[in-house]
């Protein structure tokens, strides 16, 4: 039976690994100008943990084989080095490899989260609710009208709770549905949650932050293809959630200026 | 005066049945009632969890009698969009809490952790009586659940306010979600007086010449445990407590101001969101330690057992225990890299959450560098015990991703998590408790399992688990969403597929299940009786009749001589020597460990 | 791993006690038990006094109120029931070492605990009615939902004391006490006291 154990855990482990080797399930293509970061990390982490879940189990499967149904003539035997050894071993290669990691990947955290969006980004808002994402634009002069959280309204279509008669700001802003955003652009986006705490993400820009109601987040990003990507949901927010998502869209920068004249006409 | 026993009353057996088998103030039976309130909980979760698979695959099929359980939930047995979260929210509350620390920790710690230091009862017998009937009654309290209102709560596991803290954001949130945090604050009050009971024993309780580092692996795992189970619930506690005052007194700890919910502004201002993720997370992270410790002390145990050999060091895995337990406390963070905290926060957090790899890894490397020249005995607890090593390497290869910030950006909230963790609790922890199932039902139960059956058991459990949770990861790199009811979109859509590879490999896991409790209930009766040592084991609960007597060692006191992994021994008259035989030891082991 | 056939070297027994404990502790001194249980009562104060700083800075809205005075009485009460309850301990260990054979003033002490005990509950309640009258409520702010959290909690556990005390006479009355459960019971009650303490500083200098 032993035998049987070993070579069963070597069949799982090889076809574990065959996806992956296989890139049968991978990431989408990255459309971010910091994506690249994460997806060598990624890569590294993946060679350096397919190495010692391969080893680790062929090993363990080999020792099983070995050790198993012996003959009595047969002596305990050390493993060479010892505990010693082991855990030498252990904190010399694990030591270094986790640091080293985690040192490296502290670039890409920082490139999405220590840094602050720069001065000529784009500012689009978001707003999370049970369960949809808008978007709001500031229009020609450049400023968010203020939410009046008593004045959101979904039946009258009053998402962002916006005062068009009383607040001069507002008059211009624009409401959208979907986020168009042009190639190339620093986008400055404005995170604000309505109800309970959600989450936005898109796989291809490789971008992923809470909506946590009561704080003013934001992240930032670069777009650099074109296409029609989605906006999910990740964080549980009510039975709606597996159907909460938007699309952004990534424009060159005419098609995107045609977008946001025809939202602003339908305001 | 002196200082007379503070267990007089406790020095006659007990009468009657309640007092012998429902209210009993003996470890041993608080055990087997620990035991079996988890086994009765792990029916339901997994129940629940196939009920989740059911309908993300086959989302029109109506499903038998789940229409009675709950109409608005389930009309006509198709299941709805909340009643899939409120199904998912009671299989993750009663797996972690009623389940992985029950079973492992306060099941066969409360059998065997006085046994095996040598002492007849646990330290505050009453204590330990009260702590499993808290804990029934906060059973209770969650199952009701499924019963009120508009059912249980939908926020998951993790119950992330506001969601949990306004009963108006949906169904199961207003008396459900209530339930659900009266439930999990009476559990808290269960396992500190479990805690309580089970580190002042350890500390005070050891019989002659037990030190604490002649300990067993697994005593040492429940005693760490312990430690780590106080000081978390003991933060649990409060947060259940603020968040109750949050939902029924019109308090503000988590609920910020300017929300609006269906359209109306929510009575509540100032609250702080982030905070019930911190002080939930502060015990939540080490929580999981707890749900993992006691399994990687039973299976340090049984290995040894199967080995017929020690260790490479005692002492190390001992350390890597502690420092396990130590670094438990630095990681919560971890859990909230995206979630809008101080971002550099996330670096602090990595760089604990990778370091705590070290002694993981040192773990593995004794147990397979162990396993190296040693005379492997194959019966069904060696097998869960090497599985678990198995297990527990791909579960913690896959939480290295997760530890680094970067790369959690692209995986948090994906599959790959939830692949992670169910590597990790739902599969790793399991095969802990089926291991010492295997190991110590003949000495609970005074009967032998049938070994058939368990080898059985264990094949098909080992390879359906891996086929269930190894495809998660893909989905996970994929950006396959987690706890989405359904996958209706474009991007989602063609994963479907593994989806029901993932549901039918669930489905016949479970029916492996039942084979498990089949094997449990028949020998429980009708099994071979069993042997005092049926294992060749050499730790004192190895010295007792199967069962034990109410005072476990019959009045006697046992006294030992050495450390309880005196295996591989050449020149004594077996493989092995008992932890309280003088007989020849060896000389160099005793003080001079490898290290 | 070197193994030889020789006799076992003398074993390392720690110094006796009796077999139900290791090691040995001065006699009458409290459990390990109690220690654990103060270890988590700790952790849970803890736990909401840094919930309570996070709070303090989410929002603008602590809103500070007036400090009842009756809890600096309420505190020498507290204060005075520990020191009552020291004299306790002391004619009980009086009593057991078998010098004095009249329990009347140990039992005067421990009554005198006891109902200290009581009137610390009771002025806590005054501290609460009279916040009422000034329409403070637990909902009312931050400032004061942690109020009443602590000072409930608290008052709670002090009841609770007051329990282990009325458990730790009616022994004495049937002559069957330990030193070691006066000793636990002690230990709980003074660190009620402590806990009040700090409790009165923090609130003191946040509400």
């Amino acid at each position: 039976m032993a035998k049987l154990v070993a070579v069963t855990l070597a069949l799982i482990t090889i076809a574990s690994a065959v996806p992956i080797l296989a890139h049968i399930w991978v990431p989408p293509a990255d459309i971010s100008t910091h994506g690249h970061l994460i997806d060598e990390q990624m890569s590294d982490t993946m060679a350096e943990a397919g190495i010692c879940f391969i080893a680790a189990q062929l090993i363990l499967a080999a020792f099983i084989w070995m050790f198993s149904n012996r003959k009595p003539g047969d002596k305990i035997k050390n493993f060479p080095g010892g505990a010693k050894g082991l855990v030498t071993a252990a904190f010399l290669l694990v030591g270094t490899e986790v640091l080293a990691l985690g040192f490296f990947g502290t670039r890409a955290w920082a490139d999405v989260f220590l840094t602050p969006a720069s001065a000529n980004s784009m500012p689009v808002q978001v707003q999370a609710g049970q369960f949809a994402f808008y978007f709001r634009y500031p229009g020609p002069d450049g400023k968010f009208g203020p939410i009046h959280p008593d004045k959101i309204n979904e039946a009258s279509q009053n998402i962002f709770g916006l005062d068009v008669d009383n607040d001069p700001d507002s008059k211009d802003d624009i409401v959208t549905a979907e986020m168009g955003v042009p190639m190339n652009k620093e986008i400055h986006l404005l995170m604000h949650a309505k109800d309970v705490g959600h989450s936005f993400y898109v796989r291809e820009l490789r971008m992923q932050q809470d909506f946590v109601p009561g704080l003013d987040l934001s992240l930032h990003f670069t777009a650099t293809k074109v296409g029609r990507y989605e906006i999910v949901c990740t964080q549980l927010c009510g039975l709606g959630h597996y159907n909460m998502k938007a699309y952004l869209n990534v424009m060159s920068q005419p098609d995107y200026d045609d977008w946001l004249k025809k939202q602003a006409s339908m305001q | 005066m002196h200082d007379v026993s503070a267990h007089l009353a406790h020095h006659t057996p007990p009468q009657g049945f309640i007092r012998k088998y429902i209210f009993s103030v003996d470890h041993k039976v608080i055990g087997k009632q620990y035991y079996g309130l988890g086994l009765f909980a792990v029916v339901i979760g997994m129940v629940l969890s196939w009920l989740m698979r059911i309908h993300l695959v086959w989302p029109n099929f109506a499903i038998p009698g789940l229409k009675w359980i709950s109409s608005a939930g389930a009309p006509g047995g198709i299941i709805t969009p909340e009643y899939y979260l409120q199904l998912m929210t009671m299989h993750g509350t009663l797996m972690v809490f009623f389940v992985l620390t029950n079973v492992p920790f306060a099941g066969f710690g409360n059998y065997f952790l006085p046994i095996q230091i040598g002492a007849d009862d646990m330290a505050f017998p009453r204590f330990n009586m009260m702590s499993f009937w808290v804990t029934f009654v906060g059973f209770c309290v969650l199952f009701a659940a499924f019963f009120v209102g508009d059912g249980p709560p939908l926020s998951g596991w993790t119950a992330y306010a506001p969601l949990s803290a306004i009963p108006g954001t949906g169904p199961g949130q207003a008396m459900g979600q209530t339930l659900w945090a009266i439930s999990i604050a009476t559990f808290c009050i269960g396992q500190l007086l479990g805690s309580l009971n089970f580190i002042t024993t350890t500390l005070d309780f050891r019989t002659k010449g037990m030190t604490l580092m002649r300990m067993p692996l697994c005593t040492w795992a429940w005693f760490i445990t312990s430690c780590i189970g106080l000081l978390a619930f003991a933060v649990l506690l409060p947060a259940c407590i603020l968040l109750i005052l949050d939902r029924v007194a019109g308090t503000s700890f988590f609920i910020p101001s300017n929300l609006v919910v269906s359209d109306q502004l929510v009575n509540h201002s100032g609250g702080s969101p982030l905070l019930w993720q911190h002080l939930f997370w502060f015990f939540g992270h080490p929580e999981v330690y707890i749900a993992i410790l006691p399994a990687v002390g039973i299976v340090s145990h049984i290995l040894v057992n199967s080995y017929r050999r020690p260790l490479l060091s005692h002492k190390a895995v001992i350390y890597c225990l502690m420092a396990i337990g130590f670094l438990s406390f630095m990681v919560w963070g971890h859990h909230m890299f995206v979630s809008g905290m101080n971002p550099f926060s996330a670096l602090v957090f990595s760089f604990p959450t990778l370091v705590i790899t070290i002694p993981f890894t040192i773990l593995t490397l004794i147990w397979i560098g162990s396993l190296y020249g040693s005379n492997l005995q194959i019966n069904s607890a060696s097998l869960f015990a090497l599985g678990f090593i198995s297990m527990l390497v791909t579960g913690g290869i896959s939480g290295f991703f997760l530890a680094q910030p970067s790369i959690d950006i692209y995986l948090h909230g994906t599959y790959f998590v939830v692949g992670h963790f169910h590597m990790v609790m739902g599969v790793a922890a399991i095969f802990g408790m089926f291991a010492g199932t295997y190991f110590w039902a003949s000495k609970m139960f005074g009967r032998m399992m049938n070994e058939t059956l368990g080898k059985i058991h264990f094949w098909g459990t080992f390879v359906g688990t891996y086929c269930i949770f190894m495809p998660f990861h893909y989905l996970g790199l994929v950006g396959n969403v987690r706890r989405y009811s359904a996958f209706v979109d474009d991007y989602l859509a063609p994963l479907i597929p593994v989806h029901k590879f993932i549901s039918i490999a669930a489905l016949f896991t479970g029916a492996v299940q039942l084979i498990f409790l089949y094997n449990l209930t028949y020998s429980r009766f009708k099994g071979a009786p069993a042997p005092v040592n049926p294992w060749n084991g050499t730790s004192l609960e190895w010295t007792v009749p199967s069962p034990p007597p109410w005072d476990n060692f019959g009045g006697r006191h046992p006294v030992v001589y050495h450390d309880p992994y005196q295996y591989g021994i050449e020149g004594s008259s077996g493989d092995y020597v008992m932890q309280d035989s003088p007989e020849q030891i060896q000389t160099v082991r005793e003080d001079k460990d490898l290290i | 791993m070197a193994t030889t056939l020789q006799p076992p070297p003398p074993t390392k027994f720690p110094s006796s006690g009796s077999r139900r404990r290791l090691k040995p502790r001065e006699p009458g001194g409290p459990s390990t038990g109690i220690w654990v249980g103060l270890a988590a009562i700790t952790m849970t104060f803890a736990a909401f006094t840094s919930a309570m700083v996070v709070r303090q800075g989410s929002a603008n809205d602590w809103r500070h109120f007036a400090f009842p005075l009756i809890l600096y009485v309420n505190t020498l009460v507290l204060v005075a029931s520990s020191l009552t309850l020291q004299m306790a301990r002391r004619r009980f260990a009086v009593l057991a070492s078998g010098v004095e054979q009249n329990v009347q003033p140990a039992f005067r002490a421990l009554y005198g605990t006891l109902f200290l005990g009581c009137l610390f509950v009771a002025g806590q309640s005054a501290a609460w009615l009279q916040l009422r009258s000034e329409g403070i409520y637990l909902a009312s702010a931050p400032s004061s939902s942690f109020f009443y959290v602590f000072t409930v909690l608290h008052a709670l556990h002090v009841v609770g004391g007051v329990f282990g005390l009325a458990y730790v006479i009616s022994k004495l009355h049937r002559g069957a006490l330990r030193l070691g459960t006066l000793s636990a019971a002690s230990l709980y009650w003074h660190f009620m006291g402590l806990l009040w303490l700090y409790l009165l500083v923090v609130l003191r200098f946040r509400i």
